[in-house]
């Protein structure tokens, strides 16, 4: 049961965005990619969720090979993807946009119980069924936007930038919901600005830089490791 | 930059030239194609540099045709003089027009549809206008003279119109580098960060507004001395707005010689259809190609030929990248 | 001296109250944070200050001049700018082009604004992008350019929206060196931020809102600790990552 992204190239036109990136997400595993911003983060999430065609390089999961499958049938088979800047339907309300999530014959069928599921780990959700998607604070839609993501039930999870314009406080608690999530059974793959959060949350991590994987480790491993106390913390 | 200032020039002597050449009736083509390009050019400077779309630009050309043909008649005033009246009025029009939409705020969709509410107005109105023709029109007596803008054969009107073209492109290039057209240009890419870099955009948009208008109404006056002939249908109609923009749209919006260019492909499709075709009755069949033609560009050339056109010649004309 | 007052705002919109009688005061030369969880007010009050949304009661006061009822491009003339917090650049021009377009605002003269907008693109070190077109900036240099095309204005106060969302920790300590040399110039600087890193190692004082009310004002070490910022806002846990 696992993702496996093998020597991807990836072209915006003639521009070059990944070159020759392979990772892998395990199973049970929380897996971090961090980078500079425009080292492809974005990209590979795109790719493995089938929104950018590689131009070269092979893309699997649970043994099954998803480099040219559409989107729709990447879903279907148990990846989600939630987007950058959570691009909710603002006027749609909260129960409407989690519904969305859940548009497979296969998963409509057990949408109540997985929307319980989903107020299990965002109460703040269930409180706010019916509010219009736009009105909600940017914390809430963050929840809103993860738990339209767990409404296709998938086995993998990829979250890109889930702390983008979050209180210090809030981005603490996606976290550990992030960790809940993952608890439950589900693989997350995170692509984070947020460096501490990224590492100190998963088993394993990536670094990327200008689009190639220049670094894999042991998330606290990493935490420790001087350069990228240096590079990317700062400290 | 100077190998294109050398071909322009190359092309411009070339058309001063051509009427020794051709026969009146090729001359006549291309009186219309530069005809076009100058509409085309007046309706750039308010939606390729401001913009703000409009969808019936017509209404200034009727404005400028009616205006001057009328003065014409009644007062015997040369229409070089009427088409400046014309000018004028077609300004305070868009004026109403531009404070309706910048300043109450019908933007976007709502901004088109007032554009497109005006043109048509205008033509339902003049329809009911007995003085003005009604529906069917008014006649020009054909007295040529210089003071009424009226000459024999269609030399003199390629040269005018020639004129027009070259002007309009001469004054869109000089706006583009000038403090006022940069400024337009901002408002264009983002009103809201311009206003917010201390861009007044509501007068920009007034301005763009005012000159467009302005330039498209000498444009009417120059249409009804040429063909002699003014109607609700033939120059204050929606055709005539989606003709108009059809031209710097393909050829390349926000540029100065877009307009041309899309006028020198599109143009002569419709004068050909309409005298060949039109025999064998397929008179409209240009419309089709107008159709695959602006789908083509919209598909693979979304910003124009021209952008596409400078990027292959680039290295042979020297231009920057 | 005060560079900015704001006296007694408030903003409603229906029936929500976004911003209720908040004041506060901007002193010249200083560079003041303001931090609140998301829904708090930030935003709204930068829209009401600048001219992108009216106030309902309460004023606003650049040096002795009032900015209640101007308009944005208005109130950027007498001195005050803002950036977005989404960047905003003209995509299909120049970098140079981009800030020439904030160098007119007092430049009547092209050359002379073109010479100022090179000057900014410099110091703000998009020197090797200024004919690069805008749309092909990655986002750390989108960010440079917003602050250059308001710089560009010259401010007496510049308004810093979310300007460190977004980047990495090194690239929000170029910034923060950016921002520095900026107020060195001798521009107050007001900045929404969730990027706590950049509020502690920049501002001379903070002030905390939540539900668009001040609920702590004071020097970035002694906000960090106060019991209602940490409840509202930060958390335990973000002491803890300070490590």
């Amino acid at each position: 049961m696992s993702l496996r992204v093998s020597g991807i190239d990836v072209f915006y036109g003639d521009l070059q965005a990944l070159s020759g990136v392979t990772l892998e997400v395990k199973k049970e595993e929380v897996v971090s990619v961090i980078g500079s911003n425009g080292a492809g983060k974005s990209t590979t999430l795109k790719c493995i969720s089938g929104l950018l065609k590689p131009r070269r390089g092979r893309i699997s999961f649970e043994g099954r090979d998803i480099t040219h499958s559409p989107p729709s049938k990447i879903v279907g088979m148990g990846v989600s993807h939630v987007p950058e800047g959570r691009q909710l339907f603002p006027n749609m309300t909260v129960r409407e946009n989690l519904e969305m999530g859940a548009q497979f014959p296969r998963v409509k069928a057990l949408r109540r119980q997985t929307l319980g599921q989903v107020f299990d780990f965002f109460p703040r959700l269930e409180e706010r069924l019916n509010q219009k998607a736009g009105t909600l604070s940017g914390g809430e839609q963050q929840m809103l936007a993860i738990g339209r993501g767990l409404m296709s039930r998938p086995t993998l999870l990829m979250l890109d930038e889930p702390s983008l314009g979050l209180s210090p406080m809030l981005v603490s608690l996606i976290f550990r919901i992030i960790r809940e999530i993952n608890r439950a059974g589900t693989m997350i793959l995170l692509v984070e600005q947020n460096v501490f959060h990224a590492l100190d949350i998963c088993t394993r991590a990536y670094v990327l830089e200008n689009g190639s994987a220049v670094m894999e480790g042991n998330g606290q491993q990493m935490l420790q490791n001087g350069f990228i106390r240096k590079a990317y913390l700062g400290i | 930059m100077k190998r294109l200032y050398l071909l322009l020039s190359g092309v411009f002597a070339v058309l001063i030239l051509l009427p020794l050449l051709l026969d009146k009736y090729v001359i006549g083509i291309f009186v219309m194609i530069f005809y076009y390009a100058y509409l085309g050019q007046a309706w750039n400077v308010l939606t390729g540099y401001t913009g703000h779309i409009s969808l019936g630009h017509a209404l200034y050309v009727g404005i400028g045709a009616y205006i001057s043909t009328y003065l014409a008649q009644q007062l015997n005033l040369t229409p070089w003089v009427g088409m400046i009246l014309g000018g004028i009025v077609a300004v305070l029009v868009a004026s109403c027009i531009g404070f309706l939409g910048f300043r109450f705020g019908l933007r976007g969709v709502y901004f088109v549809i007032l554009t497109i509410a005006f043109a048509e107005i205008a033509r339902l109105v003049v329809c009911h206008i007995k003085p003005l023709g009604g529906f069917a029109g008014i006649f020009l007596d054909f007295r040529p003279s210089f003071y009424n803008l009226q000459f024999r054969g269609n030399v003199p009107y390629y040269y005018i119109s020639l004129g027009l073209m070259a002007g309009s492109v001469l004054f869109v290039r000089l706006l583009e580098v000038s403090r006022m057209g940069r400024l337009m240009i901002a408002v264009r890419e983002d009103e809201e960060a311009a206003q917010a870099l201390g861009v007044d955009s509501f007068k920009y948009s007034m301005l763009a507004m005012g000159i467009s208008a302005f330039m498209t109404a000498l444009g009417g006056t120059f249409f009804a001395n040429y063909v002699y002939y003014i109607s609700p249908n033939t120059v204050l109609s929606m055709g005539l707005s989606i003709e108009l923009i059809l031209r710097p749209i393909i050829g390349g919006l926000g540029t100065a010689l877009g307009p041309v260019l899309g006028s020198f492909i599109l143009t002569p499709l419709s004068e050909i259809s309409r005298s060949y075709f039109a025999k064998g009755g397929l008179e409209g069949l240009h419309l089709i190609l107008y159709g695959v033609l602006a789908v083509l560009v919209v598909l693979f050339m979304r910003r124009g030929i021209l952008l596409y056109l400078r990027r292959a010649l680039a290295p042979v004309l020297r231009l920057e990248p | 001296m005060n560079a900015l007052v704001v006296e007694s705002l408030s903003k409603n919109f229906g029936g929500l109250t976004a911003v209720q009688g908040l004041s506060f005061e901007l002193h010249e030369r200083e560079i003041l944070s303001l931090i609140g969880p998301n829904g708090a007010g930030k935003t709204t009050v930068f829209n009401c200050l600048t001219g992108f949304l009216p106030l309902d009661s309460g004023d606003v006061r650049l040096g002795d001049r009032s900015l209640k009822r101007l308009r944005p491009h208005e109130i950027c003339r007498l001195g005050m700018v803002r950036t977005f917090q989404i960047v905003r650049p003209f995509l299909n021009i120049s970098v140079l082009d981009n800030v020439l377009v904030g160098a007119m605002l007092r430049e009547r003269s092209l050359a002379r604004a073109r010479a100022k907008a090179l000057e900014v693109v410099e110091f703000v070190g998009l020197g090797r992008f200024s004919n690069a077109l805008a749309a092909v900036l990655p986002l750390p240099l989108r960010k440079r350019l917003e602050l250059a095309k308001a710089i560009a204005t010259r401010p007496r106060v510049l308004l810093l929206d979310e300007v460190m969302a977004g980047l990495n920790p090194t690239e929000v300590d170029e910034l923060i060196q950016l921002i520095r040399a900026v107020n060195q110039e001798g521009i107050s600087v007001l900045l929404i931020e969730h990027v706590m890193r950049g509020v502690i190692a920049l501002s001379q004082r903070v002030i905390a809102i939540n539900y668009g009310q001040k609920i702590a004002e004071g020097r970035p070490e002694e906000i960090v600790k106060n019991p209602a910022v940490i409840e509202a806002y930060l958390g335990r846990e973000f002491l803890e990552s300070q490590g």
